[in-house]
This record gives C-alpha cells, structure tokens and sequence, in this order.
C-alpha cells in the first residue's frame, strides 16, 4: 500500500528558501502569489492489511525519521489499494 | 589520552581533528569508524565535519543511526567529553544530545570564511582555558548553520548558561553583520546539561597552526587535555 508523506517547515520558522521562491516569482510578475513554503515529499510502499494499520506505520515512520520535530511537520495521505472501489 | 575521531561515509575533517589531536598536541588518536560498536577505550570523542551520509534527508539524520552511536550516547551519558563540529554538531542534533535542530543559512548560501566566535563559557571541558569573553579567528564550512530552537528551549539554554559560543565582530560585539548564517541569539555552540557535550559549526581543527592562518582553535583542543589531565589528578588523589 502506498502512502505519501508531506513534510513542511512549521509555520513557526522561517523558510529561506520558500522566501527566495516567492522573491523570484514576484520578480516574475507572479504579484498574486503570496507566500511559498517548501517542503519534501515520499511515497512509501508499505506491507499493511489496512489503509489506517499504513497510515499509523508511516506517521511513526515520519516522525522518527523523515521529518525533524524541532523544525518540521508532516502530513500523510494513504492511496487506496490497487482495485478498490472508491 | 586517547582522542578517538568518528568517520562516517562522507566525513572530511576527519583528518583534520586527528592532525590537531595526535600531531599539533602529541596526544593519542585513532579513527573509529561508523560501523564500530565501540570507542575503542578514547578518553575524548570528537564526531568531526563533514557530509555524512551525504547529507540526504538533512544534515546527520542517517548519522545519528549508526552503531556506534550508541557508544557515543553511552560514552556521553557517563560523562565523557564528546566535541561535535560542524556535521558533527549536527549529528548530535539530529540523535538529541543537544537540542535544536539546523535550517539552511539565511542567505541560502555556503559560507567558507574565518569568523569572530566568542567564548561565552569556561566551565565546559573545551573551553577551560579560553578567557570569558574572548573572540577567536576560525573557520566556518557550512550551509545549514542556522541554529534555530523553539523560544521555550532557546530560553532554557541561555537561562541554564549551555550557550558555550557566539558569533562576534572582533570587538567581541555579537551583532547581526557578524552573524554569518541567521543562527538565534547568534549562536555558534551550545553545551548539554551536563557541559561534557559540546557541539559548535566553527572548525577548531582547522585553525591549530599559523601555517593555516590561525592557532585560536588549538585552545579548544589543549582545554580537553587539560580538563581530563586535572580530573585523572583529583581521580589518582583521592585514591
């Protein structure tokens, strides 16, 4: 099963390279975009019976390895299986 | 005394601290390296600069998992003087035996260059012999140098006096032009509770001969000689 796992900086801390990203697209002309934060993104294949047993696999996997408490947060999204019914 | 200096695939300072440590001081080194399960009976651990891992997921994350990690925490809970420099630092961060974590230098760039650091602590077995107060010339590497602490943590350090150096001009003023990479409260070093873990982004080891246009890191290195000489002495007294 596969799950993805969106890391982000805190709101709490400066990004600086979401703020160069922004600073070059207002430079752009791109006035209306207001903020970028950047992040990191996985997509972890996981052996699991269930959609929440992968979930509860990854946010321990995040939280131990793929994102820095101190700095970071994620977010997890589990894809449904292969041929399953929406 | 036995320096032991800790290579993980892609430390480059390696070298540089075993130099400082066997060939400028004549004491013992030897390299452990990352696999090992023991610090091979050291009397100092030094986890030197570099690009461990080559820094993929962030800077010490795949580090902080190596074997020998666990004797280096081990090693550090007993007390034992442990001196985390650049990578190393961030290693240290990243496996909690000091707090705070790292962002990308403010400017987004890398920055090579000697800076001003001023000792902020002298009860700390690295820097017992500096003076309060006083402003060292050495080198920075790095591009995530940028200590960030949440403010709870940030005050608990400066409050328990664990801030062990500071970014400063060479008047010993801690501004803001002097600090090279947005680091809160200019922070180049910080300390454990315990102060035998000390962890700092400036290069020591670089800066132990005139040759290489500063010796004011060599202090850093005699401080330890020093400490761990006068604790054997209060050991072999009291016997």
């Amino acid at each position: 099963m596969k799950a993805r796992v969106f890391v982000t900086l805190k709101p709490s801390v400066f990004d600086p390279q979401g703020h160069t990203i922004v600073e070059a697209l207002h430079s752009l002309g791109y006035g209306r975009v207001a903020d970028v934060r950047q992040g990191k993104f996985f997509e972890i294949d996981v052996d699991a019976a269930t959609p929440a047993e992968a979930e509860t696999l990854a946010a321990e996997v995040a939280d131990r390895v793929l994102a820095n408490p101190v700095i970071e947060s994620f977010r997890i999204e589990v894809a449904p299986p292969a041929g399953a019914r929406p | 005394m036995k320096f032991g200096v800790v290579v993980f695939p892609g430390s480059n300072c390696d070298h540089d601290a075993y130099h400082a440590a066997k060939h400028v001081l004549g004491q013992k080194a030897e390299f452990i390296w990352h696999k090992e399960t023991s610090l091979a009976g050291s009397d100092v651990v030094v986890l030197p600069g570099g690009f461990s891992h080559g820094d993929y997921l962030r800077t010490g994350a795949i580090a902080r998992f190596s074997p020998v990690m666990r004797a280096v925490r081990e090693f550090a809970d007993s007390g034992g003087p442990v001196l985390g420099i650049c990578n190393g630092f961030q290693i240290l961060l990243e496996c909690g035996l000091l707090p705070g974590a790292m962002l990308r230098n403010r400017d987004l760039k890398f920055h090579c260059e000697f800076v001003g650091v001023r000792v902020e602590r002298t009860d700390t077995p690295f820097t017992e012999l500096c003076t309060l107060g006083q402003v060292l010339q050495i080198p920075i590497a790095h591009g995530e140098g940028n200590y960030f602490a949440p403010p709870d943590v940030l005050k608990d350090l400066q409050d328990s006096g664990r801030v062990v150096f500071r970014y400063a001009n060479a008047q010993g003023e801690t501004t803001d032009e002097a600090n090279p990479n947005g680091s809160l409260d200019n922070i180049a070093g910080i300390c454990s509770e315990g102060r035998n873990v000390v962890g700092l982004m400036p290069h020591p080891e670089r800066a132990c001969e005139p040759v290489v246009g500063s010796k004011d890191g060599l202090v850093v290195f005699e401080s330890v000689v020093h400490a761990l000489s006068s604790r054997g002495a209060l050991e072999a007294a009291s016997r």
